[in-house]
């Protein structure tokens, strides 16, 4: 168990800055779950906590501990890794006890370590397998067998279910986050799923060119994202974003120049919705839709060619080329800075 | 089994077509193969040939004899020079195979300064011949007093640039996660090297240790200048011993070198597994 603390962390390859000073507090058994677009620096800053990369400027401190120029092996904490990294030429058993290879417990314990781990992960009859003879879930289960046995202070994980097919990727999501539940380990886990992020994360952190913008809990984050780029990440599918001009609490799409940049999300946007006190009312031409049984998805792209999408019921007649009216609530409206893109409240 | 009574009779398939490219293309090898393997045949045949019949080219000997085998291995020093090779074979294959290992993951594996430096310096060394690099050898080997000495014959081939350069390429497939995680796990380098690397890269070790061994069972030249003494002569120099005296014993070089080729086939059924299995493995990696 452990806290994990970043302070001012950087890291520069030669004279590239990658990770330009986060700051970031992990408290004792928090899920936290870093996500961003491919190359903002999520992998670093995990391989820094690590310890497999050196850390260029700042701290980071395990339970209370600085860690900067300690060994990985003398952190007490265990990464999972995306191409699972099990050994090819071990037993499933071997290679969860590999975990403990360095331990000074006594060989019956281990043995039970093994067994107690292969269990919790339903892999005790796979135990004498080698790898090449697993699926790709069963594959990971055994990288995260090979974690657990150590009880560490905590587990990082890289994104680790990115090579899983879905279904098996919502599976595992749901065990991972049971495991968390049942050990509660302090986990750090790097993703660029958002639906992972929401799903899992006790808090998310957003990462974007190795800066963090937010670090929140996760509906906190999709409630209130502090600039476009956090809107537009987290909630699937994206924040329609438009610029527009606010007057009498009416938000309006404009082509001129926006005094503000509107956000609203699609499941806030309904199609041919009635009622007073609409912030936002739009009309455009389907392009496509994607009934999703519930609900049906309506792209739709309004006269001066701003593309938008918007929620209707699971039946929904419009096709494409109908014109379609679209509504948001009061309320339901996020508004941005049109110069620095940050949240300046809501309509 | 259940299968089989349900999959349709596989009698009406047609025959795999005979196309003339095949043809041609086994012919070619089959034509290979026989030019090879003759002079092999010949040799096991000459040594089962008294010494008057070794002229006779017939592939089967008229009365066939092993008295030659009798002689080799009765008189002469045959046991000794096999032993010797022995010796010197296990001993350079196990030194490449450890040290070609070593250096070759630390280049693949390691970021440091000068390591591109290092890789071009060991391999412009396999730019330059045996040819040339024997007398600096043998000066060396004068100097430091190992002339006529076991040591005195491996040295030169302790390591070599082609195994570091094989090893390397081979390091190089093996994914860095496998290195990080088992560095997690508290492994020092040594460990992870031995434990974790050298056991992905079997092939290679296995390709390296039938080159290495075959090369020095087989080598001539440098144990023929090197050693003097006949007891501590390699298999094929001791051969060659049977050739000097008065007139060239063919029956009694061919006998030896018959002998000589077991350990080496034995070498290469045992390791030859190793390379398919270790290919299996690599193949089946998701
Ligand atoms: N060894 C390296 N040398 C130089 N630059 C590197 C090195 N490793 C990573 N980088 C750079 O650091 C930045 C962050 O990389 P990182 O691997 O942390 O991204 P990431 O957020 O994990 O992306 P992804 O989602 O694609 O895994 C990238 O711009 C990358 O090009
Ligand atoms: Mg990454």
């Amino acid at each position: 168990m452990a806290t994990i603390q970043l302070n001012k962390l950087t890291k520069a390859y030669g004279k590239a800055e990658v990770i330009h000073g986060i700051d970031l507090d992990i408290p004792d058994g928090e899920f936290v779950v870093f996500v961003g677009p491919s190359g903002c620096g999520k992998s670093t800053t995990l391989r820094m906590i690590a310890g497999l990369e050196e850390v260029s400027g700042g701290d980071i401190t395990i339970g209370g501990r600085r860690v900067n120029e300690v060994d990985p092996k003398q952190r007490d904490i265990a990464m999972v890794f995306q191409n699972y990294a099990i050994y090819p030429h071990m037993s499933v058993r071997q290679n969860i006890a590999f975990g403990l290879y360095t331990s000074k417990l006594s060989k019956e314990e281990k043995a039970k370590r093994v067994e107690a781990a292969a269990e919790t992960l339903g892999l005790t009859a796979l135990l004498e397998r080698r790898p090449s003879a697993l699926s790709g879930g069963q594959r990971q289960r055994v990288a995260i067998g090979r974690a657990m046995v150590r009880n560490p202070a905590a587990f990082l994980f890289d994104e680790p279910l990115s090579n899983l097919d879905a279904q098996l990727r919502a599976q595992m999501r749901i065990e991972i986050k049971a495991l968390h539940q049942r050990l509660g380990t302090t986990i750090a886990y790097v993703t660029h799923d958002q639906v992972e992020a929401m799903t899992m994360a006790d808090r998310i952190v957003v990462m974007r060119d190795g800066h963090i913008l937010q670090a929140a809990p996760p509906m906190e984050i999709y409630d209130n994202p502090v600039d476009i780029f956090t809107a537009r990440f987290i909630g699937t599918p994206s924040m329609n974003i438009f610029p527009a001009r606010q007057a009498d609490g009416q938000v309006s799409l404009t082509d001129g120049a926006p005094s503000v940049m509107a956000g609203v999300r699609p499941q806030d946007l309904k199609v041919a919705a009635t009622g007073t006190g609409m912030a936002v009312s739009l009309e455009g031409v389907v392009t496509v839709t994607e009934p999703l049984g519930h609900e049906t998805l309506v792209h739709f792209s309004t006269r001066g060619g701003h593309d938008f999408i918007a929620t209707a019921p699971g039946h929904f007649g419009a096709s494409p080329g109908d014109t379609v009216q679209a509504q948001a609530a009061a309320g339901t409206v996020h508004l941005f800075d049109p110069v620095s893109e940050k949240a300046v409240g809501r309509a | 089994m259940a299968a089989a009574d349900t999959t349709p009779a596989t009698a009406g398939l047609p025959m795999p077509k005979i196309r003339p490219a095949r043809i041609l293309l086994w012919t070619v090898l089959f034509i290979g193969g026989l030019l090879m393997i003759t002079p092999i045949l010949f040799m096991f045949s000459t040594s089962l040939k008294t010494a008057g019949q070794i002229y006779d080219l017939r592939l089967i000997p008229q009365s066939p004899t092993f008295s030659n085998y009798v002689k080799v291995l009765s008189e002469g020093d045959f046991f000794r020079w096999f032993l010797n090779s022995s010796l010197v074979a296990i001993c350079v294959t196990l030194s490449n195979c450890f040290f070609d290992s070593l250096v070759g993951y630390t280049l693949a594996k390691f970021r440091f300064r000068g390591r591109q430096f290092v890789f071009i310096a060991i391999l412009s060394t396999l730019m330059i011949p045996t040819e040339m690099l024997v007398i600096p050898w043998y000066l060396m080997a004068s100097d430091f007093g190992w002339l006529d000495t076991y040591w005195g014959i491996m040295f030169p081939g302790m390591m070599t640039a082609f195994g570091t350069f094989l090893m390397k390429q081979f390091f190089e497939t093996v994914p860095d996660d496998f290195i990080e995680a088992a560095r997690i796990d508290g492994l020092n380098e040594f460990t992870i090297w031995w434990r974790i690397a050298m056991p992905l890269v079997t092939p290679a070790l296995s390709a390296l240790a039938i080159f290495t061994f075959l090369g020095n069972w087989t080598a001539f030249f440098w144990p023929l200048i090197s050693i003097t003494s006949s007891e501590l002569y390699t298999l094929p120099v001791g051969l060659t011993s049977f050739a000097v005296e008065q007139s060239i014993q063919w029956e009694m070089i061919m006998t030896g070198a018959a002998l000589a080729t077991i350990p080496t086939l034995i070498v290469f059924l045992l390791l030859q597994r190793y390379i398919v299995r270790g290919v299996m493995l690599a193949g089946l990696k998701g």
